[in-house]
């Protein structure tokens, strides 16, 4: 059981003396092995709630509890996958995805089986032995979802992952995303700016306002999912070329596009 | 703006200077502005040179010199890394050990490396003990504040990546911090041996009874300057090999590297 609990969250930043409020009173709970997306426009914050999750950044007011325990740290229960990769490049894809293991007391047999076991899954077979600089960005991220995957974590957390990716290579790892989480299910909270992503992937979409940022809507897109039996189409095409896709992706830009304009205005 | 020279003007425009350098030289001799004793010609350094490869001068041969020199550099500088970048990594990642160190450290950075030449003299003696300190007073301070500088510089989504994947302060700072400095680190080693490595003569030539600083001192002595010449073409040289040695050395750590 691990479920992500927000409970009147708020963020202040200080900036020039000035106190910028940039989360406002967010209240989100992640069900255990529920994957939630949030989406909002640039700035609102979304990245902020899941840095609070993951332990890196902490709330001004208000509590962020994983497992019913508030968040004091980063720790491996909670693997984060970083928009800009963060392999560490004087590291092998092999030695990468070990480097977390090696601290959780499993034997080396173990680990060995357990990190063969995701590099196949994640496509990276022959390249064990290879550093970061020499893959494409897509097997970067790749390398860091089986990183994060091999810890075994009870919770990942993913800060707009795909962000980085050519939009072909996109496409390619949203569909291997949905067949990982489908297949082996975690608490996800999955950050994105990109509403296709948010409603293909995920169980539910958390709808953000701009700054401060507010729970504006959450959508429920696994009960349409399940109902359309939208995973019976492998292709992430033919899912979004569904009615019922386009309709709560229409419904989520809407929403969003009010955001824009207020922002600009 | 000055354009960039082509290279075929850079290498006429370097043998020319070269060429220019020996004639002045030999020129200087021909108009006798100087007694022999005192301004050898580029040739009659060159045999001294040879000369000094067998006959020993101050008890010793060149080569053997040379030797005592590089022992006493390398167990200074060889010190001065072992602690140094240890130190400067850990000040980097315990703010506490930062807090400490930092005053004490730069307030006894400033002090030149050849004032340290008395008290390592009355405290350590002449033999190996007073000139590896003037060695590491010469080549610490790049070699922790390079290696400080390194780790304090690392892109936070390492640490972060790091302390996400459960990885403890002793692994990061061997696997992440020290990878990460390695460029600041090299650079430091190679200012910090060039430091260490004037030091060095610099020391010799007030304490030491062998090496290159006692060499040449000696053989201003004994008025030959031939010998002096050598002694001052061959510390040079070996300041080249050790700098080119460290950049071997670069190269060998980063060969993973993205440029």
């Amino acid at each position: 059981m691990a479920t992500i609990k927000f409970s009147d969250v708020s963020r202040v930043f200080e900036r020039d003396g000035k106190d910028f409020l940039i989360l406002d009173n967010i209240n989100l709970t992640v069900q255990d092995e529920e994957f939630v997306a949030i989406v909002g426009p640039s700035g609102c914050g979304k990245t902020t709630c899941m840095r609070m999750a993951a332990g890196l950044e902490f709330p001004s007011s208000g509590t962020v509890k994983v497992n019913d325990i508030q968040v004091s740290g980063p720790g491996p229960d909670r693997a984060v996958v970083f928009q800009q990769f963060a392999l560490f490049p004087w590291k092998t894809v092999y030695d990468n995805i070990d480097f977390g293991l090696r601290g959780k007391g499993i034997i080396k047999e173990e680990r060995e089986s357990l990190i063969a076991h995701y590099i196949a899954l994640m496509n990276l077979k022959g390249y064990e032995s290879a550093y970061p600089h020499q893959l494409s960005g897509g097997m970067q991220q790749r390398v860091a979802i089986a990183r994060a995957y091999a810890l075994n974590p009870q919770v990942l957390l993913m800060d707009e992952p795909f962000g980085a990716l050519d939009a072909q290579t996109r496409v390619v790892m949203q569909e291997e995303l949905v067949k990982l989480a489908r297949k082996n299910p975690r608490t996800v909270l999955f950050i994105t700016h990109a509403v296709e992503e948010a409603v293909y992937l995920a169980d539910r979409v958390v709808v953000m306002t701009s700054r401060p940022g507010k729970i504006k809507e959450i959508l429920d897109v696994k009960s349409v999912r399940e109902a359309e039996k939208w995973d019976q189409h492998s292709k992430i095409e033919d899912v979004m070329d569904q009615e019922s896709f386009v309709h709560l992706r229409t419904r989520i830009w809407k929403s969003l596009r009010e955001e824009h304009a207020g922002a600009d205005h | 703006m000055k354009k960039a020279l082509s290279r075929q003007h850079f290498w006429s425009l370097t043998i020319t200077g070269t060429i220019g350098f020996f004639a002045f030289w030999y020129l200087a001799r021909a108009l006798h502005f100087s007694p022999p004793q005192f301004l050898p010609m580029p040739h009659e350094v060159l045999f001294k040179l040879v000369d000094l490869m067998e006959k020993p001068f101050a008890g010793a041969t060149l080569p053997e010199h040379m030797i005592a020199s590089l022992k006493r550099f390398g167990m200074g500088f060889g010190l001065a890394v072992l602690v140094g970048i240890p130190l400067g990594l850990s000040m980097g990642w315990f703010r506490l050990l930062d807090d400490i160190v930092t005053p004490l450290f730069d307030s006894v950075r400033f002090i030149a490396p050849v004032a340290w030449v008395p008290f390592a003299a009355l405290w350590f003696g002449t033999g190996i003990g007073g000139p590896t300190l003037i060695i590491f007073a010469g080549a610490f301070p790049p070699c922790l504040i390079n290696a400080y500088r390194g780790a304090r510089n690392v892109e936070v989504r390492f640490l972060e990546a790091a302390s996400m994947l459960g990885v403890g302060s002793f692994k990061t700072i061997t696997e992440v911090l020290f990878p990460a400095a390695v460029p600041s680190i090299i650079a430091g080693l190679r200012i910090g041996a060039g430091l260490g490595w004037l030091s060095l003569v610099g020391a010799e030539l007030i304490v030491a009874s062998s090496g290159m600083g006692n060499l040449i001192v000696r053989a201003q002595s004994a008025l030959a300057t031939d010998t002096v010449m050598v002694g001052m073409i061959a510390i040079g040289a070996i300041g080249v090999v050790i700098d080119i040695l460290i950049r071997r050395i670069e190269k060998l750590l980063l060969r993973h590297r993205n440029a």
